[in-house]
């Protein structure tokens, strides 16, 4: 996993509640048994006026010219300023495969779904839960400024606005230090296998049950 | 010792090491694989050349991309007409021969959604831990089982690890006192319960369902309501164990026999909060209030009694809220509209992982038996959740009341629940279906969804519009 340490970047305001991950990315691209080439079609409902295909060329699809992230100022974008209940819905990790594969390193919103939020610190991106205020500062303030950017230190956990206003945010140490050495998981958890080797030892005794194979 | 919840419980028993940050590593019996999800974890583990750590723990079977239409499902995998839909399913075939993995392909009678499919054999266990990369994983939490719905790299390190690293979440009842109301069935329960706490309401939580209300759910209304734990924000949803439960359990394919089944059973009796344990919230709500319920917007929150009339944007204080309901009242295409009996339906789907077994199939059934679809509609379709659900259908006829009412029999998979195979809504559609999504685009792109129960399905497929089943069933 590529680690996360400090990131500075273009913020782009989404202004929408309870953003689900169907809308983050539809259906049809589910289809892929691929980790990338998401970003294309992310938000596809809100970014383009026609219906995307999967392995559709996207350049030349009708655009949605209100949409944020159609909007030249907002061209370049890494950072994600977003509403309350961001990643609802559906599990898909596809959903944070997009938009890193977009270019997002981050996303800032006063609440995330639980599934949405686990899933982004496996692949890179850092989801911030900051104060409902503090988001409202940081989206008036990317309003303000054209070309407005947005620090985002995982090391100090601090969010640093536009202006130069500091929030600090909460992270767990271990998905903290996973993520600033851009550590696999997997890798970390294998290294505990005597320790879940006993567990599985002790409980094949108590719930033998539980261990039945799965003949035909 | 201190009392505990049933979360507290299942949490303990399943506890592989703490960790100081609070999260954890806890041990997973049971993971249910489908072809969407998994692709990308079969490939991690072959790059990094890991192999899984227990593959009886594994059950697999093709639900999301699979068509529903005879004519698709006669020739199995050759017969999906979509190439994309295809190399996803071929490739779910190909992982779990190569890994060794039990699956129930296209061709097997037991056959279908992973959420059906695991307790109709059995291999959903009381007392169990059960991941599925699949937010509906909830479902299993009726057999008062600890499931959690996870993403493809969780898919990955469970395949990997038999753990899933995970910080405890806290507990939240709620309750249903009392009697439910003729025709009102587990689905307008959570669709209420939903609508009482929000979205966002159980995000954090871990929700156990209790109160007479749940209590005398059959198991089939248990996981309707677990099921959709997820569309109030909680990852897991929980309900004690009982006879109903026990019951259903015995005799089925993978449940335990002789000696270890009576062992298990006594173990499953302590599968309950103890008496004095402390929630952090509670939710009363009761079950004499709860009236068939239909959503209105784009969110499973949007929801109101059949009787009820639409909320508009404008009488919302909270500017959040009102944004909302303003962009679902546009998407939705309410401008004019009162009351719910004022849309016309064009489709109805009865299905998906939280309505589409026996009794879901049973109850459509009596509804629609002797009575006619509505000219107006275009389509209506009943697609059973796993091929032993079809043929118990079929076996009891529903299939011949369906047909005969003019509501189309289909094969078993997730269907128009999110639309990834043939069927699915077209843009402007108004559909009543018995899935748990209504977010924009699910059902198609520009389709507009409306959950209902299956009865309330059943009765707007013969009104053509949003009836009070009760009302219909009276003529």
């Amino acid at each position: 996993m590529r680690p996360f340490t400090k990131h500075t970047g273009l913020a782009a305001p989404l202004d929408l509640a309870n953003v689900d991950t169907d809308m983050i990315i539809p259906k049809q691209f589910l289809k892929s048994i691929k980790r990338t080439g998401f970003g294309k079609n992310l938000f596809d409902e809100l970014r383009y006026e026609d219906e995307g295909q999967p392995d559709q060329e996207c350049d030349g699809r009708p655009l949605r010219e209100e949409f944020v992230l159609n909007q030249a100022r907002y061209q370049g974008a890494s950072v994600l300023l977003a509403r309350q209940n961001f990643g609802c819905g559906s599990s898909r990790e596809h959903a944070p495969w997009a938009l890193d594969d977009y270019g997002f390193r981050s996303v800032i919103a006063p609440s995330f779904a639980d599934i949405f939020y686990n899933n982004c610190f496996k692949n890179g991106l850092l989801p911030i839960v900051l104060h409902p205020d503090e988001v409202d500062q940081l989206f008036a303030e990317v309003a303000l400024r054209e070309g407005a950017e947005i620090v985002v230190d995982l090391e100090n956990q601090t969010v640093t606005s536009p202006s130069g206003a500091q929030f600090e945010f909460v992270v767990d140490n271990f998905r903290k230090h996973c993520l600033l050495n851009g550590l696999d998981d997997i890798g970390l958890t294998l290294q505990q296998d005597a320790a879940i080797r006993r567990y599985e030892e002790k409980r094949m005794q108590d719930a033998p049950w539980l261990f039945l194979s799965r003949e035909q | 010792m201190s009392a505990k919840t049933l979360y507290d419980k299942l949490w303990d028993s399943h506890l592989v090491q703490q960790r100081d940050d609070g999260s954890a590593l806890i041990y997973i019996d049971l993971q249910l694989l489908h072809e969407v999800t998994s692709p990308q974890a079969f490939e991690g583990l072959r790059l990094a050349g890991r192999k899984p750590w227990r593959v009886s723990s594994s059950l697999a079977t093709p639900d999301h991309n699979v068509p529903t239409t005879k004519t698709e499902r006669m020739s199995g995998v050759d017969g999906i007409e979509d190439p994309v839909s295809k190399i996803q399913v071929t490739t779910l075939d190909d992982n779990c021969n190569e890994f060794g993995i039990t699956e129930f392909n296209m061709k097997d009678i037991r056959q279908g959604i992973v959420h059906v499919v695991g307790p109709e054999q059995g291999a959903t266990l009381p007392g169990m831990t059960v991941v599925c990369g699949d937010s509906h994983t909830s479902t299993h939490g009726a057999f008062g089982a600890l499931a959690h719905g996870i993403g493809t790299s969780e898919v990955e390190h469970v395949l990997a690890t038999q753990c899933l690293v995970q910080k405890k979440s806290r507990n939240m009842l709620v309750r249903v006192d009392g009697e439910l109301s003729p025709w009102v069935s587990a689905k307008d329960v959570v669709l209420a319960i939903i609508g009482a706490i929000g979205t966002a309401g159980g995000t954090g939580f871990a929700i156990e369902f209790g109160g007479t209300g749940i209590q005398s759910l059959s198991m089939e209304g248990r996981m309707t309501v677990c099921n959709m734990a997820i569309e109030a924000g909680a990852r897991v949803g929980l309900i004690a164990v009982d006879d109903t439960t026990i019951e259903y359990v015995k005799g089925r394919p993978y449940a335990p026999k002789g000696e270890q089944w009576d062992m298990a059973v006594e173990a499953w009796k302590d599968l309950v909060s103890d008496k004095d344990a402390q929630f952090e919230e509670v939710v009363v709500i009761k079950a004499e209030d709860i009236k068939p319920q239909v959503t209105w917007g784009t969110s499973p929150e949007m929801v109101i009694a059949i009787d009820e009339p639409i909320p508009r944007a404008e009488d919302q204080k909270d500017p959040v809220k009102k944004e909302g309901y303003a962009r679902a009242w546009k998407y939705m295409g309410l401008e004019g509209k009162t009351t719910l009996a004022d849309i016309t339906l064009d489709r109805v789907f009865i299905g998906s992982c939280t309505n589409s077994r026996i009794e879901d199939l049973r109850i459509a059934a009596e509804v629609v038996k002797g009575r006619t679809v509505a000219s107006t509609l275009k389509q209506a379709i009943v697609v059973p959740g796993s091929g032993l659900v079809k043929a118990q259908a079929e076996k009891e006829g529903l299939h011949t009341i369906f047909e005969a009412a003019g509501l189309e029999w289909r094969e078993p998979g997730c269907s128009m629940c999110l639309a990834m195979n043939a069927d699915k809504l077209g843009a402007g559609e108004h559909c009543a279906s018995t899935s748990n999504r209504n977010f924009e685009g699910r059902q198609g792109f520009g389709g507009r969804t409306h959950l209902v129960s299956p009865a309330m399905a059943a009765a707007a497929a013969i009104a053509g519009h949003f009836v009070d089943v009760n009302e219909l069933v009276k003529h």
